[in-house]
């Protein structure tokens, strides 16, 4: 491609050349924002370079490549959708192909979908990017006619001129239009005038979904490849000491053994012959520093922790002083487990590493990161090294510059032939990534009329997202930041300096910390004999867009109206990733086993895309945080993951399934992230329900029937 | 190593195997169909539900030599142009969200309605819970059976489709 005549528009850039197949091809740039560092949230790099690109075929087929991968959270309809609002064009002519990672275009390292930003960070670049191409080929016809602009209308994928009724085709008008400048100043629609954004569309890779064309990483297969498998130690943090492979290389199908960093990789000509070549493999391990780690010892340590003095996090008003002089003092302990992602499709890569270069190819969130991942495994130069998104087969948030990358580019590297390394699922489970365990200590203090005055706590949780000033903010967020009108507020943080590794789960620092915020707040609520949703109501007066999902849930929830034999309710509010959420539980007790039987919710994320598309995603987040709930938890024994299979971590299935009803606030302001929104609110609107139906506070999940029974 | 001869998706297959190996290893690794997903190995998910002989089976616990002479029937043997009735209701419905559980999900519906061409809600969850969706798309699926529950009975009374 030749980028040619460039236009500079607030926070956006366009760019236009001919493309190489002819037609018009705009690119331009979506911003990324830096995840949470040790700098904390940042912006992404100034836009120097154009990462996503709109053609016009002569064909009329219109591509759009970006690097937004679809992990199943329908972004690759919704950003296409945003283009089509201001494009003007047939919907049905839209393809849409994820963006090969390439460091020279891309310009970051964290280039991808994460923390709930695929819609808020294309928006703008994408509305203008259509209209852009739309003012351009609507000028190419003007000028083909010999009329003024004015007299031209864009519709369907063709111009019409309104003088005569002639139409033509945008691809009859892509060569033309490449030749003409990018339009200066571009007005966007009203979007009361939308007509596709804000109605509910089809997901466009539904069909290839449902005939098992769909491609992942499991399915990828390149001339010459090999399969693998990889022997880790069992021991977190352990190494191999010695091996003997002889009777795994005797395994029929077994092609070699190769020692990486990361472990010992059984090389196949399939899958099974190296799942069973790795059960044959004779390994001594060198344990390293965790062989007696143990759950109970972390609880232990986490409980000594909680008794000492942190790092200072937050502080605001009197502080902890404020705590002294309240009429009433209450306090609690809540806990939460270490958790696995545990997507459907383990994690897989397939990776060829040649003397001149090297091709990746897996379901990446962060193809930048799985980029550098690649470099740095391979050795090769960053530009030769190529990374191909394929579709997730679910992420939430374990793909990012995945362990499994740099064990293919090893074993490729070392096998001198394409290698698919599968993980299985106990490699999913045992070997992986955890959303940190997290131990809060809270106190408050109420007035005498029971409305709280101080706010307190000290929080243990491993950092995940990197140390600030000592104090990792995405351990504290949605606790330390209160929600609710609290004056005085002081909050402490323990880094406890072990070596399980962590990560971003879906949800990230709120999975945990709602469940512990909006528990304590419906305990302060109690302790007042108030009603837990006007107490909320109360403290929330300066909160427009939380109480307005707060009083929506409760209305569509029926809130305070008689409730079937043996149910109740119970309710929470999140506000996370730009978006607002309050969800009602009506749940039921029985025989030591909680059933949950309805979630209404209530979501405000700004204007929306795709009406269907936020129904499913709140869904999909509310089945994520309630398997969690009810039975998520990873345990450690003698540094051991003792879950292998989906016996011992076993998400929510059909028959438990609640109804969901799920209510979209009509909002004008600007949208806010979805796919994680619906995550954090679901525990402890059922642990409030329990507490509702016996009297029982469960502070700590997964739930279990010894705390409530 | 074992020749194996069997049926797949209607057509004569004869693969050279370990007998122990796992059908689903066969489809994907030998013969090359990749739609019926690998998802945990102990027959605990369902992510690779295929026919055997019209019943569903987790075919990552089937050893190939147990198949031998009988007819197996993967997603890419379920329809010719995507059009069963099932992948009908779930384009419909616009179940999948990552997609990967769904050529499973979608061949214990096609079973279930084999079996019970109008199933009630409690025979979904029968027929269904072992088939895990992580991304938790069980209202759709609940919904696209029933679905297609009606264009079985519109396709057999010969109405329009």
């Amino acid at each position: 491609m030749s980028i040619g005549k460039t236009t500079t528009s607030r926070r956006t850039f366009i760019k236009t050349g001919a493309a190489a197949t002819g037609g018009l091809l705009l690119s331009f740039y979506l911003p990324e924002k830096r995840l949470m560092g040790a700098q904390g949230p940042q912006r992404g790099p100034a836009p120097l370079a154009p990462n996503a690109f709109v053609h016009i075929g002569t064909d009329d087929v219109i591509t759009l490549t970006v690097h937004k991968p679809e992990n199943g959270q329908g972004t690759e309809t919704s950003i296409a959708m945003l283009l089509a609002e201001e494009l003007e064009c047939d919907w049905k002519k839209i393809r849409t192909v994820f963006a090969p990672i390439n460091p020279a275009v891309y310009g970051g390292p964290l280039q991808g979908t994460f923390g709930s930003q695929a819609i808020r960070t294309s928006w703008t670049p994408m509305l203008r990017t259509g209209a852009a191409a739309r003012e351009m080929l609507l000028q190419a016809a003007a000028e083909r006619w010999g009329v003024d602009k004015s007299q031209c209308r864009a519709e369907n994928s063709t111009v019409i001129n309104l003088s005569t009724g002639n139409r033509t085709s945008y691809g009859s008008l892509a060569e033309a239009a490449a030749k003409l400048s990018v339009p200066s100043e571009i007005a966007l629609k009203d979007p009361e005038r939308f007509r596709i954004v804000g109605k509910s569309m089809k997901r466009r890779d539904t069909p290839v979904k449902t005939n098992g064309k769909a491609v992942y990483a499991v399915d990828m297969k390149v001339p010459g490849m090999l399969h693998a498998v990889v022997l880790r130690s069992p021991v977190i943090g352990g190494k191999v000491a010695s091996f003997d492979a002889a009777k795994a290389k005797a395994v029929p199908g077994v092609k070699d053994v190769v020692a990486i960093p990361e472990g010992l990789a059984v090389v196949a000509e399939n899958t099974w012959a190296a799942m069973e070549g790795r059960k044959a493999l004779q390994v001594q391990w060198d344990e390293g520093s965790n062989s007696n780690l143990s759950s109970a010892g972390i609880r232990q340590l986490f409980t000594e922790l909680a008794a000492k003095k942190g790092t200072v996090a937050r502080n605001q008003g009197q502080g902890e002083a404020a705590l002294a002089s309240s009429a009433k003092r209450l306090e609690a302990v809540y806990e939460a487990p270490y958790l696995a992602h545990a997507p459907m499709e383990p994690h897989t890569c397939v990776a060829h590493v040649r003397q001149d270069g090297c091709d990746v190819w897996t379901g990446t969130q962060i193809p930048g990161a799985t980029h550098s991942a690649a470099v740095q495994a391979s050795g090769l130069p960053a530009d030769k090294v190529k990374v191909h998104t394929l579709y997730m087969g679910g992420s939430f948030g374990s793909r990012g510059g995945a362990q499994v990358v740099s064990e293919a580019v090893r074993v490729s590297k070392a096998a001198g032939v394409p290698i698919r390394v599968t993980w299985t699922r106990d490699d999913e489970l045992q070997q992986s990534k955890y959303r940190p365990a997290s131990y809060a200590r809270l106190a408050a203090g109420v007035d005498a009329e029971g409305w709280p005055v101080a706010w307190t706590g000290r929080v243990v949780c491993s950092s995940f997202a990197g140390l600030n000033n000592g104090v990792d903010r995405e351990a504290i967020a949605g606790l330390a930041d209160v929600l609710y009108a609290i004056p005085n507020t002081y909050f402490e943080y323990h880094e406890p300096g072990l070596t399980v590794p962590t990560n971003f789960w879906r949800s990230v620092g709120h999975s945990q910390n709602t469940f512990f915020s909006e528990s304590f707040i419906d305990e302060l609520a109690m302790s007042a004999k108030k009603d837990p949703v006007e107490y909320r109501r109360q403290l929330l007066a300066k909160q427009p867009r939380l109480l307005g999902v707060l009083e929506l849930a409760a209305t569509k929830a029926g809130w305070g109206s008689p409730l079937a034999a043996g149910r109740s309710r119970g309710v929470a509010v999140v506000n996370c990733f730009g978006s607002y959420n309050a969800q009602v539980a009506e749940v039921s007790v029985e025989k030591g086993a909680v059933r949950v039987h309805r979630v209404v919710t209530a979501v405000d994320c700004g204007r929306v895309v795709n009406p269907a598309g936020v129904v499913q995603q709140m869904e999909s987040a509310i089945v994520y945080g309630l398997s969690a709930a009810l039975r998520g938890a990873i345990t450690i024994e003698r540094g051991r993951v003792q879950q292998s299979n989906f016996h011992q971590y076993e998400p929510l299935r059909i028959h438990e399934m609640p109804v969901v009803e799920v209510h979209i606030v009509s909002s004008t302001n600007a949208s806010g992230g979805i796919g994680e929104v619906g995550t954090p609110a679901i525990a402890p609107a059922v642990t409030n329900a329990i507490f509702a139906a016996t009297g029982k506070r469960v502070r700590r999940l997964p739930i279990r029937a010894e705390d409530f029974a | 190593m074992a020749v194996i001869d069997f049926n797949l998706n209607g057509k004569r297959q004869s693969v050279d195997a370990v007998p122990q190996m796992p059908l689903l290893w066969v489809l994907r690794d030998i013969v090359g169909l990749t739609g019926t997903k690998f998802g945990c190995g102990m027959g605990l998910c369902g992510a690779c539900t295929v026919h055997i002989n019209g019943q569903t089976a987790r075919s990552c616990s089937t050893p190939i030599s147990s198949v031998a002479g009988k007819s197996v029937t993967t997603i890419e043997g379920l329809s010719a142009d995507n059009d069963h009735p099932v992948q009908r209701a779930w384009i419909e419905v616009d179940v999948p969200q990552c997609g990967y559980c769904q050529s499973g999900q979608i061949m214990a519906a096609a079973a279930l309605l084999n079996r019970k061409p109008q199933p009630t809600d409690s025979d979904i969850d029968e027929a269904m819970r072992g088939n895990i969706c992580r991304c938790g798309t069980y209202v759709e699926i609940r919904a696209a059976i029933h679905k297609a529950s009606q264009y079985r009975v519109e396709r057999s009374s010969g109405g329009a489709r």
